[in-house]
């Protein structure tokens, strides 16, 4: 780590230092003369840095230095699915034949002549989804898992407007992921949300309650974000088939099923799911990540264009008219090189390995769960799937809160879980460890847990103060509202 | 099990902490009808076997065609130093700085990120990032509808035919109209713009240079707007930015735009960047994640995720967006390339792309013929008219290792003998007179 303080780029700048070098105009192109007229043109360049070629290396590099990551640090970010991002899946997607090819050129030549590697990729990836989540079709399009809410719900919304169903309501259940309803709403729907039983699954007579015929979908996590598995599901699924709302899966989860079961065969009409989580595509520092969405049947005549097929000649082609479809929702194929990565990761671990990593990542949280329970209040003791959620109810009424127990997990070395989510559970630490970490690590997180449970009674006041061995202490956010400074 | 570290003795022991005799009883929520046994699809393969796999396939893609093809996404040079330290583990396998303290690095990039793209732009406030440049013009419309409380939208037809049919896929569900005015001779067409702008209107889009490659300058618009209590939003090529009026400058309320140019590779469609700029009165209405800048207990300077509370995850349904997961590291990448090429080297970049493409006009408007459609100024692409149908023309010239340019009629009507070209700074004299060679034997 390096806790040195970090001028910005910019204020590193001295007139006239270069980091480039540019290719030199030959004197018959410099003959011609720009034909911009002047009220076009800027008055001066942008203030950009000016800085050398090292500056700029080093500056970033000691930037980088200042991150937790997964390559450095244990990150049992609950709901996010920080496995290990394998080196080979970078490589691939740098090759020149990927990395260098324009989204364009299928349209030089015969509906996607001219990028028929590309193409195969996307179409497999397609197939090797759909198998894992038992759907009929994926579209890879979506951008991010909140951009495939969005797509599955303008699915759905393109579905009952085609059947002339008037539907205005979209469902989620009190433990959803914020993403679900501000998904629905951008989609147009107001929002219902139904509160969780005692059991951590969604409360059945409020849900039956709340299910009318205005109700276009119901949007569930499964696991869901208590890292419980919905042990009602198919009873949701025949009661919202019967008032022909569809049932829809949000795949952030999709780790603890992966070869278990089918989410279509529980009954879901539309998923999405996240590359960037479940097929282990880097998570950049926030993004970029995938989407895709899958479908049943009923819907794929509603898929966003383009569609990949494969014609009769075992060739691939990119199809553009499709009367029903919602549109285009991306640019063009979706994020193509997150896309690769997943392909890279689906063909190294195949079915075997598919089915390893949810029975690993389900392994390694029931045994934090076991080794933790003593120490935590555990807000819904039941067999969990591949995360756990703690309440530091017990901690809290010493005055030291969940917060208090990620810094000083900081300072020992671990990226914290994820705190106070879900809402339902008031002192959340929601820990996924996933199926990448060696019993070591896990073992010593336990350990760390523990001990800083014993600090808290010990000495709950020493937690304010934390981290300490950080480049910052803990920020004054309040302050970052007011002074609302955004740039330099 | 690749990547998978537990040995059978480790799995054992952490059954028995567990209590559990096999894994298999861990799963016994899901109903038995449901289980799966085995996934059907192949099995693993080694590491060397994946790589040949795909390092194959690659070699299936016309990526070595000379590159003349634009349309908002271009074939720039890649300093090697962005590709190195956007690499860095402790960058890319990072996620969302939830914990400010562990996350300094990111966050520091980020509104460094913030900053370049205010100052490219001459705005006062950038996000984080949004996923492209058709997703970000679609947020900024509905800024501008819950701005202004209005749903009609002005939508210049020389905005790019792709951005156009995502803010129609989008808006499908809510309640916005648009309004498409045509362009004339490549250019906005002023009269009907002005017109078309009422008390009614949320926001007037255009775009700069615009799909045909002519550039503009929106100032009447925006006064024209302004004073109808109208917002103008702008979609902009940032590398243009090093030689074009900034939109900061022509009052432009909200700017949008694909920031691939920044350093990104094309990689067939993504991971690109979409970025959104505004005025400071405009940033509660902003979708997407904020860095701000503030100050640890020591009273050391830090940057925080900031102005949460127009977010999902705080807000639900009455968020600004359902944005989580952005295009951070594509941003990242940004702000290394703009680091690199700086304050005169993007200046210089600009006048170089602008001077070959210039050039490119030149030496094909003498193939019999062709001819460059002269009544808009362009900065890097421009309009040729052939006298055959261009994708024809295209089509020929992918035989002589040349993607010579996007077919117009592709998106619009009428316009099928017209080829779009665009120059960047990687085409070389030779390239450009290979093209108008070739040009000249195909036709």
């Amino acid at each position: 780590m390096n806790t040195s303080p970090s001028q910005l780029i910019f204020e590193q700048s001295v007139p006239g230092r270069r980091g480039c070098t540019l290719p030199k105009l030959t004197p018959a192109e410099a003959a011609c003369a720009l034909r911009i007229p002047n009220k076009y043109l800027a008055t001066k360049p942008p203030e950009l840095p000016e800085v050398s070629e090292l500056d700029v290396v080093r500056h970033f590099t000691n930037l980088s230095r200042k991150n937790f990551s997964v390559d450095t640090h244990f990150y049992p970010l609950g709901s996010c699915t920080m496995k290990y991002n394998p080196k080979i899946c970078e490589k691939i997607a740098a090759l020149d034949g990927f990395a260098g090819l324009h989204p364009l050129l299928p349209q030089l030549r015969g509906g996607g002549m001219l990028t028929q590697g590309a193409l195969e990729v996307l179409y497999e990836t397609e197939r090797l989804l759909a198998e894992i989540c038992g759907m009929d079709a994926m579209s890879l399009q979506p951008m991010a898992g909140a951009h495939g809410e969005l797509t599955g719900i303008m699915l759905i919304a393109a579905y009952h407007r085609d059947r002339g169903n008037r539907k205005t309501k979209v469902i989620v259940p009190d433990s959803s992921h914020g993403t679900n309803p501000a998904s629905a709403a951008l989609a147009g729907y107001e929002v219902v949300t139904v509160p969780s039983g005692p059991d951590g699954c969604m409360d059945m007579a409020a849900f039956e309650a709340a299910l009318d015929d205005q109700v276009a979908a119901i949007m569930m996590t499964c696991p869901n974000t208590l890292g419980l598995f919905e042990r009602q599901i198919h009873r949701i699924a025949e009661l919202a088939h019967a008032k022909d709302a569809l049932l829809y899966y949000d795949g952030a989860n999709l780790n603890a099923l992966l070869g278990q079961c089918h989410p279509g065969d529980l009954g879901f009409d539309v998923v999405h799911i996240n590359l960037h989580k479940t097929f282990a595509t880097p998570h950049g520092g926030g993004g970029p990540g995938a989407g895709p969405v899958g479908v049943k049947a009923a819907l794929i005549p509603f898929l966003p264009i383009s569609v990949v097929v494969k014609r009769d000649d075992g060739t691939y082609a990119l199809e553009y008219t499709r009367e029903k479809s919602i549109g285009y929702i991306a640019p063009f194929y979706g994020n193509f090189g997150v896309i690769l990565k997943a392909y890279a990761y689906l063909l190294l671990l195949g079915r075997d390995g598919l089915q390893a990593v949810s029975e690993n990542a389900v392994l390694a949280a029931n045994y934090i769960k076991e080794k933790l329970k003593p120490h935590f209040d555990l807000p819904f003791d039941h067999t969990c799937m591949h995360e756990c959620v703690f309440d530091a109810g017990r901690q809290a009424a010493r005055g030291v809160h969940a917060i208090d127990i990620a810094k000083a997990l900081i300072d020992r070395g671990f990226h914290p879980p994820t705190v106070y989510f879900p809402l339902v559970v008031h002192e959340a630490i929601m820990i996924e460890p996933t199926e990448t970490e060696s019993k070591e690590d896990l073992d010593r997180f336990i350990a760390a847990m523990i001990e800083i449970v014993e600090q808290a009674k010990a000495n709950p006041a020493a937690f304010a103060a934390l981290p300490v061995t950080m480049p910052v202490t803990r920020l004054d956010e309040t302050k970052a509202e007011k002074n609302m400074k955004f740039r330099v | 099990m690749p990547f998978i570290p537990h040995t059978d003795a480790e799995r054992a022991a952490m059954l028995s902490a567990v209590g559990a005799r096999k894994i298999s009883d861990l799963f016994a929520d899901i109903p038995p009808a449901f289980r799966l046994q085995a996934l059907r699809m192949p099995e693993g393969l080694s590491e060397i076997e994946v790589y040949e796999r795909l390092h194959r396939l690659s070699h299936r893609n016309a990526h070595e065609l000379t590159c003349f093809l634009g349309g908002g996404f271009y074939d720039h040079f890649i300093p090697a130093a962005v590709d190195a330290l956007a690499s860095r583990g402790e960058f890319y396998t990072a996620y969302t700085p939830y914990q400010p303290e562990a996350s300094q690095g990111t966050l520091q990039a980020v509104f460094e990120y913030q900053s370049a793209i205010c100052r490219l732009t001459r705005m006062e406030v950038a996000n984080a990032s949004l996923y492209d440049g058709g997703t970000a013009l679609f947020e900024a419309a509905m800024m501008a509808v819950r701005a202004t409380g209005r749903n009609r939208i002005v939508l210049d037809s020389g905005v790019s035919p792709i951005y156009r049919v995502m803010l129609r896929s989008y808006t499908r569900n809510l309640h916005v109209e648009f309004e498409e005015v045509d362009v004339a001779h490549g250019q906005s067409n002023r009269a009907r713009l002005q017109a078309a702008i009422t008390d009614q209107t949320a926001a007037v889009i255009v775009q700069n240079p615009n799909f045909f490659g002519a550039v503009d300058d929106f100032t009447d618009i925006a006064a024209r707007a302004h004073s109808r209590g109208c917002l103008v939003i702008a979609s902009v090529y940032p590398v243009s930015l090093g030689l074009l009026k900034a939109p900061g400058d022509m009052d432009v309320d909200i700017v949008a735009g694909e920031g691939q140019s920044l350093g990104l590779p094309l990689s067939f469609g993504g991971p690109y960047l979409g970025f959104l700029a505004t005025r400071l009165a405009l940033v509660r209405k902003m979708p997407g994640r904020l860095v701000g800048e503030t100050v640890d207990r020591q009273g050391r300077r830090g940057y925080v995720l900031t102005l949460q509370a127009r977010e999902q995850h705080i807000r639900r349904e009455k968020a600004t967006s359902n944005i989580c997961s952005n295009e951070a590291l594509c941003a990242l990448r940004a702000v290394i390339y703009l680091s690199l090429l700086g304050k005169q080297g993007l200046h210089d970049l600009a006048q170089l792309c602008a001077t070959k493409a210039e050039y490119a006009k030149q030496r094909l408007s003498a193939v019999p013929g062709v001819c460059v459609k002269r009544s808009a100024p362009t900065f890097n692409e421009f309009t040729l008219e052939l006298p055959i149908d261009a994708s024809e023309v295209v089509a020929r010239l992918v035989d002589k290792g040349i993607a010579a340019g996007f077919p117009l009629g592709r998106y619009y009507k009428g316009m099928e003998n017209y080829l779009l070209v665009a120059v960047t700074e990687k085409r070389t004299r030779a390239e450009i007179g290979h093209l108008a060679e070739a040009l000249e034997s195909v036709l």
